[in-house]
């Protein structure tokens, strides 16, 4: 087992855990901090990929804005010391297993495919700020700015939102 | 390493955020488990781009083929960034109306 391999296994059995950690804990600022976790993790597949730009940029964007913005809301309401109200134990049983069996079918769709072996991930450049950037200004540059036009609406949106 | 992994990550995470969505109550863990499922697709994407990319190097070693898959990433991003910010926004304000984040109180929609 490589190297390689077993930064996969790790990152991915610490994904899947800190995500299952975020549906599970009654606490919502501990859902938080795990989704962070789970976050981390996803950017660490991101540079096991050489994918570095994303990874930087998901750990700016999700890990360090958006997180942080939840984090703020939920300490903005002081929710924090109180648990959901206890529920239907029937409603929580079908979600888990609607969810289950959800993922069931999906990888028993995967089964009858021939895997596609790919030797390294890592090998390869097209992750890199240069090459992504020069795609990003050249051929998108039209969808890159009409973004700007959407963070601009969102901006717009949240701010009338939050007057009222 | 096969594709496969990196499809059953993405789909188990997929399917965790699936059943957050369906258990939890509080709107704003609802929200998370959304963008939870927004990265595992991402995920999938970027394991998908490093995958077109590696069988197209094989004949030539200096192709840039893979490129669009991780601008997609890019841009999704980019609209969950904004899809948060007016999300949180909405949530506040259900908050100063109802005193509650619990999806339950948004069932007086109805009628």
């Amino acid at each position: 087992m490589s190297t390689t391999e077993i930064i996969f296994w790790f990152l991915s059995a610490l994904a899947i855990f800190s995500a299952i950690m975020v549906i599970t804990r009654k606490n919502p600022v501990f859902s938080v901090l795990y989704l962070i976790v789970t976050f981390f993790a996803i950017s660490g597949h991101y540079i096991l990929m050489n994918a570095q730009f994303l990874a930087i940029v998901n750990i700016i964007v999700y890990a360090g804005a958006i997180m942080v913005l939840f984090l703020f809301v939920l300490m903005l309401m002081n929710l924090n010391k109180e648990g959901e109200p206890r529920k239907n134990r029937y409603l929580l049983w079908s979600g888990v297993i609607a969810g289950g069996m959800l993922m069931i079918v999906i990888i028993a769709a995967l089964q009858t495919s021939k895997p596609e072996i790919v030797d390294s991930f890592s090998k390869g450049d097209i992750g890199l700020i240069q090459n992504l950037g020069m795609a990003l200004f050249k051929e998108y540059v039209v969808p890159f700015e009409i973004s700007s036009i959407l963070f601009l609406s969102a901006m717009v949106g949240a701010v009338v939102i939050g007057k009222k | 390493m096969p594709i496969d992994y990196y499809i059953y990550l993405s789909v188990i995470l997929f399917s965790i955020g699936v059943t957050g969505v369906l258990t939890r109550r509080n709107a704003i863990i609802v929200f998370m488990c959304i963008e939870l499922m927004l990265n595992a697709v991402n995920l999938l994407l970027v394991a998908f781009s490093k995958m077109h990319h590696a069988r197209a190097a094989v004949s030539d070693a200096a192709t840039s083929i893979g490129t669009d898959g991780q601008l997609f990433v890019f841009f999704i991003m980019v609209v969950a960034a904004a899809e948060v910010s007016v999300g949180l926004a909405i949530i506040v304000m259900m908050y100063r109306n109802v005193h509650n984040v619990d999806i339950n109180f948004l069932n007086r929609l109805k009628n």
